[in-house]
């Protein structure tokens, strides 16, 4: 399965990522205009610290603890990939709890939300990927 | 191969789904007395709430029995274990027979021997969908209900019926709230908080009687109420497997692959006790995580698939009125603390190893913390007055950063937390 690998020796701490994921789910068609004045909540992030950065999301865990764990089921593994159902999800937030990576976090509405690879929103490549001006981020199939 | 599995909650979901993984012919039948699809019990409180239906309880999808190809016996109890003749019998004499047995019976509310409760009118305990619906059935208008426990339970009751106009006073022998789960300073911030949220605490109080509707306190005191909730805990289901001379003690005893020690017969979830690797103690943790992954580990034991679960701490995600508690393993060792009186954090850790948090507001990447007490990891093999501060995965070696976000994820093997499998 094709997931989002990371390699922190290109990351440039730029934090566009962080911004195409939150456009991205808003189903905007102008970056600029769709993110202005609004604090964007992105599902990957940006760690930095002393020169160091690189950007973390969900691993699409084989295992994932989260979907595991999760009270209500809203968290599902449907073709590898792992899915809310935010209808269903009731902020518990037992997955961001049992989550290794710290890729799960709270949504504005109460559900959580975690990156879904952009299946809901677009095809192909998720955003993030597409928007690393340096390769750092990378949509690919390692082996397995 | 006939695969019968008694209770259909999160244990026996996380058994079906993992028997399926391996065998798509056997048979499958579930026996349970609640007479429900699967649903997820901690929503009964949200449901009080008005912030979740009977729709959106269900823990799976509504196709589920059917994709699974399971046989259902809803409404129906398992009296007894014929271990001879390899069979179950149910209350109405019927016999299923079974190859492997899985028992996920979950746990059972204690109702307290206190003298005048069997005269107490609308009194009710809090663990199923039905006592969600009877104790709805019973509120009114400012009516006083009365909630004996301040643990988990008996506050998610209290918060589910927050929003009906009713005043909400709760009874605990502890002199805190929460306190299986909380020390004195954070049980403190909360109790404070649901105080805010206008919830009345009796602390450190007994009930020693009730007469009729009046609850009589040991320091004499008496509270008259119109609805009781009784929410002092839960007993594991031990009586199919101690019946049968398996091994029990407050659970049933299992090993690491879920057997309990009567070959063929496997048990998963609340009604077990089982080994806290924090603590190295055999305890029950009575939570859902826990009774998935067990589950999930019997039943690929059961389909013959030899698999280990030997990573179950206690672990609890609960948020009230808005505010966010995440507690994990035990409270031993050196600690690390942070507090502006509202917000808590506090690490316990010893011997190199992180053994338990309390965290209150700030959850944020919570689960990292959880992954250091469940993997043992040395502390000295990360920045630990880094990760103290702030979760993530900075703190850890540049070698670990990378294989943990660019490394090969190996489908077959698993990841390399949680549940692992020999295939
Ligand atoms: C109000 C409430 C809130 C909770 N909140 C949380 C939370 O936030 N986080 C968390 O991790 N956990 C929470 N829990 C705990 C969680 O619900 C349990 O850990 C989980 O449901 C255990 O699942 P189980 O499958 O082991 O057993 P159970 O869910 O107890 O199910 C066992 C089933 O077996 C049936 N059964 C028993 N004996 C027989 C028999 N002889 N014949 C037929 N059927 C039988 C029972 O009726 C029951 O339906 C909460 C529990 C409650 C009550
Ligand atoms: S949210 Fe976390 S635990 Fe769940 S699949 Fe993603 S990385 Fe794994
Ligand atoms: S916060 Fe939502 S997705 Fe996460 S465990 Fe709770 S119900 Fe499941």
């Amino acid at each position: 399965m094709k997931r989002v690998y990371v390699n922190e020796k290109w990351c440039l701490g730029c934090h566009l990522c962080e911004y195409y994921c939150a456009f991205a789910s808003t189903g905007e068609t102008d970056m600029a205009r769709a993110l202005k004045d609004i604090r964007i909540n992105p599902r990957i992030r940006v760690e930095e610290c002393e020169g160091i950065s690189f950007a973390v999301s969900c691993r699409h865990c084989p295992e994932p603890l989260c979907v595991k764990g999760c009270i209500t089921g809203a968290l599902r593994k449907i073709d590898g990939i792992i899915t809310v159902d935010r209808n269903r999800c009731i902020g518990c937030y037992t997955c961001i709890l049992s989550c290794p990576y710290g890729a799960v976090s709270p949504s504005e509405d109460g559900a959580i939300q975690k990156c879904e690879l952009c299946i809901k929103t677009h095809e192909g490549t998720p955003r993030c990927v597409l928007g690393c001006p340096n390769g750092a981020i990378v949509f690919e199939e390692r082996g397995e | 191969m006939e695969y019968v599995i008694i209770g259909n909650s999160t244990a026996a979901v996380g058994a079906v789904e993992a028997i399926r993984r391996n065998d798509k012919t056997g048979k499958i039948v579930i026996i349970s007395n609640e007479k429900y699809h699967v649903y997820s019990r901690p929503l009964i409180s949200y449901l009080l709430l008005g912030k979740t239906d009977e729709e959106r309880m269900k823990y799976r999808n509504d196709d589920f029995y059917s994709e699974h190809r399971c046989e259902l016996k809803l409404g129906r109890t398992a009296q007894r274990i014929d271990v001879q003749e390899k069979r179950v019998i149910l209350d109405d004499g019927e016999s299923v027979s079974y190859d492997r047995l899985l028992v996920a019976s979950g746990s059972s509310p204690v109702v307290p021997p206190i003298p005048g409760l069997e005269k107490v009118r609308n009194k009710f305990t809090f663990t199923t969908l039905d006592d969600a619906k009877s104790l709805e059935k019973a509120l009114f208008e400012n009516a006083r209900v009365l909630i004996l426990g301040a643990g988990l339970i008996g506050l998610k009751c209290a918060e589910g019926l927050s929003k009906r106009n009713v005043e909400i006073i709760c009874v605990d022998l502890s002199t805190r709230v929460l306190s299986s789960i909380l020390d004195d300073q954070s049980s403190e911030i909360m109790k404070q908080h649901l105080e805010d949220h206008h919830i009345s605490f009796y602390l450190g109080r007994q009930v020693t009687g009730f007469k009729d509707n009046v609850a009589c306190l040991d320091d004499n005191d008496e509270i008259p109420f119109d609805v009781l909730v009784l929410a002092v805990g839960v007993r594991p289901n031990v009586n199919l497997i101690k019946d049968i001379g398996g091994k029990t003690n407050r659970g049933i005893l299992i090993d690491e692959r879920c057997r309990t020690s009567i070959p063929d017969i496997y048990a998963a979830g609340d009604c077990c006790e089982s080994m806290d690797i924090s603590s190295g103690q055999i305890k029950q943790m009575a939570l859902l995580p826990n009774a998935y992954m067990q589950g999930e580990c019997a039943g690929m034991n059961m389909s013959g698939v030899d698999c280990i679960f030997d990573k179950a701490i206690p672990m609890n995600a609960i948020g009230l009125f808005g505010k966010h508690i995440m507690t994990a393993g035990t409270y031993t060792g050196q600690t690390y603390y942070e507090s502006d009186g509202k917000d808590y954090k506090k690490l316990f850790y010893s011997n190199n190893r992180l053994n338990g948090f309390i965290l209150i507001g700030n959850i944020e990447k919570a689960g990292i913390y959880t992954a250091l007490i469940r993997e043992k990891t040395p502390l000295d093999t990360l920045d630990f007055e880094l990760i103290c501060k702030t979760p993530g995965l900075m703190a850890f070696s540049r070698e670990t950063r990378a294989e943990k976000l660019g490394g090969v994820i190996n489908e077959y093997l698993g990841s390399p937390v949680g549940i692992s499998c020999v295939e």
